[in-house]
C-alpha cells in the first residue's frame, strides 16, 4: 500500500489522529509521518511567563511571602505560570508584583485611551476638564478674554461635580 | 439561528483604499465584565450565564440602533467543522473552536461584526474590513462597545484601563491588524529585512499561513503589539500608516519586477492560472503559491477577468474544513487535494 499523503513511497506508519473529536486513521510512509508529527506548540502566555524568569531586576525586587488575589484567590506564582489573571481584580491585588511586569510589556502604566461612559467613573470628567484647561490658556494667549471666561465657568462647573462625587473612584 | 456558511464576508468583498496590496483590516476589543473570574477560571454555570447575560444584550433597542442587528451562536450546537468554517473565514480563533466549556459567537449578517463569548477574555469584539479600512473597523468596534456598555459592567481601572486576562492587552485591549499580499518583497529577498525593521516601530509580523516567519501564499498579518499608554486613535494612525508605507514598498518593488523581469513575471502569472484551471491534484501549499501568483497578475492588471473577491473566495473555499463540508464527508489528505482542485476549477470557471 501506498502512503496516502505523498502516494509515492510505500506505507509503513499507521497513524490516528482525532480531530474535531472525529477519529481519522491514515496510512503514510516514514518521512510523511514525520513531517505530519504536531508542531510544537507556542503559547504567548506562557513565552511572556517564561521571560520573566531572566530578569534579574524583578527577582530582587519579589516580595518573598505568597500574596494572592483577595477575589479570586489566584497567586503570583500561578499567574507566572499560565500568563493569565484569574479575575479583573487580580490587578489590584497583586499590583506589587504585576505592575513591574506591566510596565515592561508595555512601556507605560498609565491608561490613555477610551474611558467607558459607565464603569469610566469620573475620569471621563477628569479628561474633560484637562482638554478646556488647554483651551483656556490658548484662549487667554489669544486674548479671547469673553470665551475664556465661559470656558473657565465650564471648568467650574465641572471641578464641583468631580467634588461631589467625593473626588475618588 | 442556523449558520449560512455560503455567504462571503464583508472582508472578502476585494474593494477599497490599498486593496492592490492590503486585503483587510482588522480591530479586536478585549473586554470583560465585572465581578466575574476571567474565563480560565470560570464555572459553567458562570460560563452559561454570561452567554445568557451578552445574548439579552444584543437584543437592546440601543444595540440595533446604532449596529444593526447581531445575532448569538452557541457553539455547541453546531458541527466541528461548522466551527472550523468560521475560523477559516476569520470570524473566531481555533481557541474558540476547538476549546472546552460554553462558547458562543455574535455575528451581524454581513460578517463585519463577530463577538467571541468566553475566549480568553469574556468578550473579544471584532470588526473586519476590505482593504485598508483601519478607521472604519475602529470607529465601528468603538460603536458596538458604546452600544453593549450601556448593557454590560466592563471591567475598567482609572489607571490601567480595561482590564485583561493577559496583561500583554491591558488598556484600550485593543488590536489592530492589517492582511497584506507581499509577493514582490518575497520575491526580490526584501521581505525578512522590511518585516524585521517593524518590530522597531512596535507592530508584530506573522505570515497568515504556515509556521514562524514562512508565510505560505505571500500573506502576511501585521499588528500593534502595545495596548496601554497610548490612545485608541493613535495605535490606529500608527498601523495605518506602517501599513501604507508597506504597500509602497511592495508597489516598487512590483515596478522593478515588471521593469527588469516582464517577461518572468507574465509567464510566472500565466502559468499558474494554467494549472489553477487545469490540474486534479492541489496540495494547500501549492494552491496558495499559485493563488498568490494570479494574484499577483490581477493586481497588476496582467491578468484580465479574475476579480480579487474571486481569489478571496478561492483562499477560503480551498481551506480543509469547507472542502469537506461542501463534499459532505471527512477525507483523507489525498480525497481532500482533489476536491481542492476541483473547487478552484470549478470558482475559475465562474
Ligand atoms: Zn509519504
Ligand atoms: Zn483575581
Amino acid at each position: 500500500m501506498l502512503c496516502e499523503r505523498c502516494q509515492e513511497r510505500p506505507a509503513s506508519v499507521h497513524v490516528t489522529r482525532i480531530i474535531n473529536g472525529n477519529k481519522t486513521e491514515v496510512y503514510l510512509c516514514q518521512e510523511c509521518a514525520r513531517e505530519m508529527q504536531p508542531q510544537l506548540n507556542f503559547s504567548i502566555p506562557k513565552f511572556l511567563a517564561g521571560l520573566l524568569d531572566y530578569d534579574p531586576g524583578l527577582e530582587l525586587k519579589a516580595p518573598p511571602a505568597i500574596e494572592r488575589c483577595r477575589q479570586c484567590g489566584l497567586s503570583y506564582e500561578e499567574f507566572h505560570q499560565t500568563g493569565r489573571l484569574g479575575c479583573p481584580e487580580c490587578y489590584h491585588h497583586l499590583a506589587a508584583r504585576l505592575d513591574p511586569l506591566i510596565r515592561r510589556l508595555q512601556g507605560s502604566s498609565q491608561h490613555r485611551g477610551k474611558v467607558p461612559r459607565r464603569a469610566g467613573g469620573n475620569l471621563r470628567v477628569r479628561r474633560e476638564i484637562e482638554k478646556l484647561r488647554g483651551q483656556l490658556q490658548q484662549l487667554v494667549e489669544q486674548e479671547e478674554f469673553e470665551k475664556a471666561a465661559q470656558v473657565r465657568d465650564r471648568i467650574r462647573e465641572l471641578e464641583s461635580r468631580l467634588g461631589e462625587q467625593g473626588g475618588g473612584q | 439561528m442556523s449558520l449560512n456558511l455560503d455567504r462571503n464576508s464583508k472582508w472578502m468583498e476585494g474593494s477599497g483604499p490599498q486593496a492592490d496590496i492590503v486585503i483587510s483590516s482588522r480591530v479586536r476589543l478585549a473586554r470583560n465584565l465585572q465581578g466575574l473570574p476571567f474565563p480560565n477560571l470560570m464555572n459553567q454555570a458562570q460560563e452559561v450565564q454570561l452567554i445568557r447575560q451578552v445574548g439579552q444584550a444584543i437584543l437592546a433597542p440601543g444595540v440595533f440602533q446604532s449596529v444593526g442587528e447581531l445575532k448569538l451562536l452557541n457553539l455547541r450546537e453546531l458541527a466541528p467543522v461548522e466551527r472550523q468554517i468560521l475560523v477559516e473565514k476569520h470570524l473566531i480563533s481555533p481557541d474558540l473552536a476547538e476549546g472546552k466549556g460554553e462558547k458562543a459567537v455574535i455575528l451581524r449578517d454581513d460578517e463585519a461584526i463577530s463577538i467571541m463569548v468566553n475566549e480568553e477574555d469574556h468578550l473579544r469584539l471584532q470588526c473586519l474590513l476590505p482593504a485598508l479600512m483601519l478607521h472604519e473597523a475602529w470607529r465601528l468596534a468603538d460603536a458596538v462597545d458604546d452600544a453593549l456598555e450601556n448593557e454590560l459592567d466592563f471591567a475598567f481601572d482609572q489607571e490601567k484601563g480595561y482590564l485583561t486576562a493577559c496583561p500583554t492587552n491591558v488598556g484600550t485591549g485593543l488590536r489592530a491588524s492589517t492582511m497584506l499580499h507581499l509577493p514582490a518583497l518575497v520575491l526580490t529577498k526584501q521581505a525578512g529585512q522590511v518585516l524585521a525593521a517593524l518590530t522597531k516601530v512596535g507592530v508584530a509580523v506573522r505570515g497568515l499561513y504556515g509556521e514562524g516567519t514562512e508565510a505560505q501564499g505571500n500573506i502576511f498579518q501585521v499588528s500593534n503589539q502595545i495596548t496601554l499608554g497610548r490612545s485608541e486613535e493613535e495605535i490606529i494612525n500608527n498601523l495605518s500608516v506602517v501599513t501604507v508605507r508597506l504597500a509602497d514598498q511592495e508597489r516598487e518593488a512590483r515596478e522593478l519586477l515588471r521593469k527588469q523581469n516582464r517577461w518572468q513575471l507574465e509567464d510566472r502569472v500565466g502559468r499558474a492560472y494554467g494549472i489553477l484551471a487545469n490540474a486534479r491534484i492541489l496540495s494547500s501549499q501549492e494552491a496558495l503559491q499559485l493563488l498568490s501568483d494570479i494574484r499577483l497578475g490581477v493586481e497588476m492588471k496582467i491578468l484580465r477577468g479574475i476579480d480579487q473577491r474571486l481569489i478571496n473566495q478561492l483562499m477560503v473555499r480551498i481551506q480543509p474544513a469547507y472542502l469537506q463540508f461542501a463534499a459532505g464527508k471527512e477525507m483523507t489528505p489525498f480525497e481532500r487535494d482533489v476536491h481542492r482542485a476541483a473547487k478552484v476549477r470549478e470558482l475559475l470557471a465562474g
